[in-house]
């Protein structure tokens, strides 16, 4: 056994030990970041929401992937093919091909239609505040969705890593991870939370090359050899490499696939804290570069995560992953530890520590993403654009529903401010010009702060309660609403002439409502021994994803909301949008 | 500030221009200018290159990517079918849905490179000058 790793520089003990340190390491890290990034802050929303909107493309790609990448990725796939090989594979396929979406149809239009959520794309042409409200709902019901399933997720992992499986420690672990999470957001904001993204996803793709060297050179480079081993040691033999070990027992099964597929290749164009990252590069070009980038970092990560997943299985044994934790969630931290030399040595204490440390960090880099995002959509579509109604003052009054004649709705809210504060976002402009009851930025700012403590709060709770649910469904479950609800009006709103306000409350909410609805009824919550309330059965819809159904469903919404509109469709107001998107004119 | 002779400026100058191009002008100017933007050569010629592009690429993959997806169930036989050591056809596909998505995001950013990214800023000089 040798030890390619780097020198010893803990005592070879309890490899638990070190873990616990490198957590704290961890923690300190990005506290520092934290309190770095809030110093330079100036009040103004642009620093809040978009971190300035002066990160480079490289930059911006690799906190893209951070985001992406949770810890069910990391560890999640990883130990999905682990245990199940080939269907693994295809779990981890969906979440790369969802990029050509995000990249060909969202990334550079967003950039340059909106200034901090999505709700604002939107809101550039159909200006209801009804239409806010619904996006504005919508973006915060996801990343609930999303925020739960990485908190539950760091709950039995980081409890699993430190050695421990009581429920005290995976409470108390919920709890200080929801705090500094609210910690990072409110002292940081958007220019915090990419860096911690970046070192995050920096962190995640060295540790990821590392183990995959290590293991090439064990194997000699034979990837076939690799492959081989796996299916021997995993207890399946061939059908290890063929599909269907997961998901091939019943017809229910494969369609419940097919729906998980459908709901990942397009629940990532509608995730809000994926579409906010655009916000913080200065133009549409450089949001397609970090695009590519990340496209690029996510694509080598899962081939890696592949390698890593059967090295798992071929190094450890799928019996042995299993035994450390039902869901796999273990085996990359477990192929640490052999890698490096076995438990015991030096090399194996440092590299399991070291692993599990990354995993830590991604997890917290992964919340705080969706903490900011979803308090965005609070204060800035909910609270200021849809209840306060500032982004449609007119110069002359409010009340008017019509479109014409009104100020400009995004931009508008910054109207005053002048071109060098806007491109430095760092000064808030107090205006009282219209005479209205308008809410500054500051006081936006101020509600957003508030909103992630409230946001993290209610994350914390409801994860407590969820703790028995399982991670990759719950992020399954966050990507097939943010399909649903997001995606449809975004793209009618970029692409169809014809599209109305009408049309896009009824596409957000005729697919946010389905997809709740259908989790519901699934066998997720009732009827079955792993559901959430087993001892009850009210379940009627047989698939596990909803995506299948509620996907359509919003597209449909839409389409039914826009030909049944009284209005037709403002065609000022596309103009706008489509010279704005497509050129980057007036774009913030 | 914007100066549309100088179309390879770096745009990283540029954002400010929105936030005053929206107070300059009443909401009426500056529909027309988007209107007549919208309706000019130059944006269709933009909008072509985009659309034609993008849309049918994105058919292409979102159905390549669902056939892939759909064959596990339907067609689980001809999957398992043995290509060359380990390797069945399945996992043939899957890292040919790893190639193709590298490929066409190369594609896709030729396109815009040579296609549209010029035209875009020229035109985005143009119309803020309009606009103020």
């Amino acid at each position: 056994m040798r030890t390619a790793t780097p020198p010893p520089v803990a005592p070879a003990g309890d490899h638990h030990d070190l873990a616990v340190v490198l957590f704290a390491v961890i923690v300190l890290v990005t506290l520092g970041i934290t309190f770095w990034a809030g110093r330079r802050r100036g009040g103004g929303a642009d620093d809040f929401y978009a971190g300035g909107r002066d990160f480079t493309p490289l930059q911006n790609g690799f906190a893209l992937s951070g985001d992406y990448l949770s810890a069910a990725s990391f560890l999640g796939v990883a130990g999905l093919i682990a245990l199940f090989g080939y269907d693994g594979v295809l779990y981890s396929i969906g979440f790369l091909v969802a990029w050509l979406v995000v990249l060909m149809l969202v990334a550079e239009l967003v950039r340059n239609a909106g200034r901090y959520t999505l709700a604002d794309v939107l809101a550039l042409r159909l200006r209801r505040r009804k239409v806010r409200a619904a996006a504005g709902g919508a973006s915060v019901v996801v990343t609930l969705f999303y925020l739960v399933a990485q908190m539950v997720g760091a709950g039995s992992l980081v409890a699993l890593l430190l050695g421990t499986n009581s429920a005290e420690a995976r409470t108390w672990t919920i709890v200080a991870v929801g705090g500094l999470m609210i910690v990072y957001v409110t002292v940081g904001g958007m220019r915090a939370t990419t860096w911690i993204q970046i070192v995050k996803a920096f962190l995640l793709v060295a540790g990821s090359v590392l183990l995959t060297v290590l293991l090439l050179v064990r194997f000699h480079g034979d990837v076939a050899e690799l492959m081989r081993q796996a299916a021997q040691h995993s207890g399946a033999g061939q059908r290890y490499l063929e599909p269907g070990l997961k998901y091939g027992k019943s017809f229910t099964s494969r369609l419940d696939f097919f729906s998980l597929g459908l709901a990942l290749v397009l629940g990532t164009a509608g995730l809000p804290h994926i579409l906010s990252r655009f916000y913080t590069v200065p133009t549409a070009r450089a949001a397609r570069r970090s695009t590519m980038w990340a496209i690029g970092l996510v694509g080598g990560f899962y081939l890696m995560a592949i390698a890593l997943g059967l090295g798992a299985t071929a190094l450890v044994g799928s019996a042995e992953v299993r035994h450390a934790n039902a869901a796999g969630n273990t085996a990359v931290p477990l192929l640490a530890l052999v890698l490096g030399g076995g438990n015991g040595s030096t090399g194996g204490v440092v590299l399991f520590a070291v692993i599990s440390a990354i995993a830590f960090a991604t997890i917290l880099a992964v919340v705080a993403g969706l903490t900011l995002a979803s308090s965005a959509a609070f204060a800035h579509d909910i609270w200021a654009g849809a209840w306060r109604g500032r982004p449609r003052r007119t110069r002359g009054g409010r009340g008017v529903r019509g479109s014409r004649g009104r100020r400009a709705l995004v931009p508008a809210s910054r109207r005053a401010r002048g071109g060098a504060d806007a491109a430095t976002g760092t000064t808030t402009a107090e205006r009282t010009e219209d005479g209205a009851p308008v809410t500054t930025e500051r006081q936006e700012v101020l509600v957003a702060r508030i909103a992630a403590v409230g946001i993290g709060a209610v994350a914390i709770v409801l994860s407590l309660f969820a703790q028995q649910l399982n991670v990759a469904f719950l992020v399954g479950l966050a990507f097939a609403v943010a399909a649903s609800a997001n995606l449809p009006v975004l793209l009618y709103s970029l692409f169809w002439r014809r599209f109305t306000p009408r049309g896009a409350v009824w596409s957000v909410y005729g697919g946010l409502i389905p997809a709740v609805v259908l989790v519901a009824f699934s066998p997720v919550v009732s009827g079955t021994k792993v559901a959430l309330f087993p001892g009850v059965d009210f379940h009627w819809f047989p698939l596990e994803n909803p995506g299948l159904v509620s996907i359509p469903l919003g597209f449909l919404a839409g389409w039914i909301g826009t030909l049944t509109s009284p209005e037709p469709a403002d065609p000022d107001r596309y103009a706008e949008l489509e010279v704005r998107s497509l050129t980057g004119a007036g774009a913030a | 500030m914007p100066a549309p002779t100088a179309p390879t400026a770096p745009a990283v100058s540029a954002p400010s221009a929105g936030a005053d191009a929206e107070g300059g002008p009443s909401d009426d100017a500056s529909t027309e200018v988007y209107r007549s933007v919208q309706n000019s050569l130059a944006f269709q010629r933009i909008r072509h290159s985009y659309r034609s592009f993008v849309f049918p690429v994105s058919g292409v993959f979102l159905a390549w990517y669902l056939l892939y997806v759909a064959a596990q169930a339907a067609a689980p036989g001809l999957m398992r079918t043995p290509v060359a050591g380990p390797v069945n056809v399945a996992w043939l596909l899957g890292l040919l849905q790893f190639a193709t998505t590298f490929l066409l995001t190369w594609l896709y950013a030729r396109n815009a490179r040579t296609q549209r990214d010029r035209a875009a800023l020229s035109l985005r000089w143009d119309t803020q000058d309009q606009l103020r």
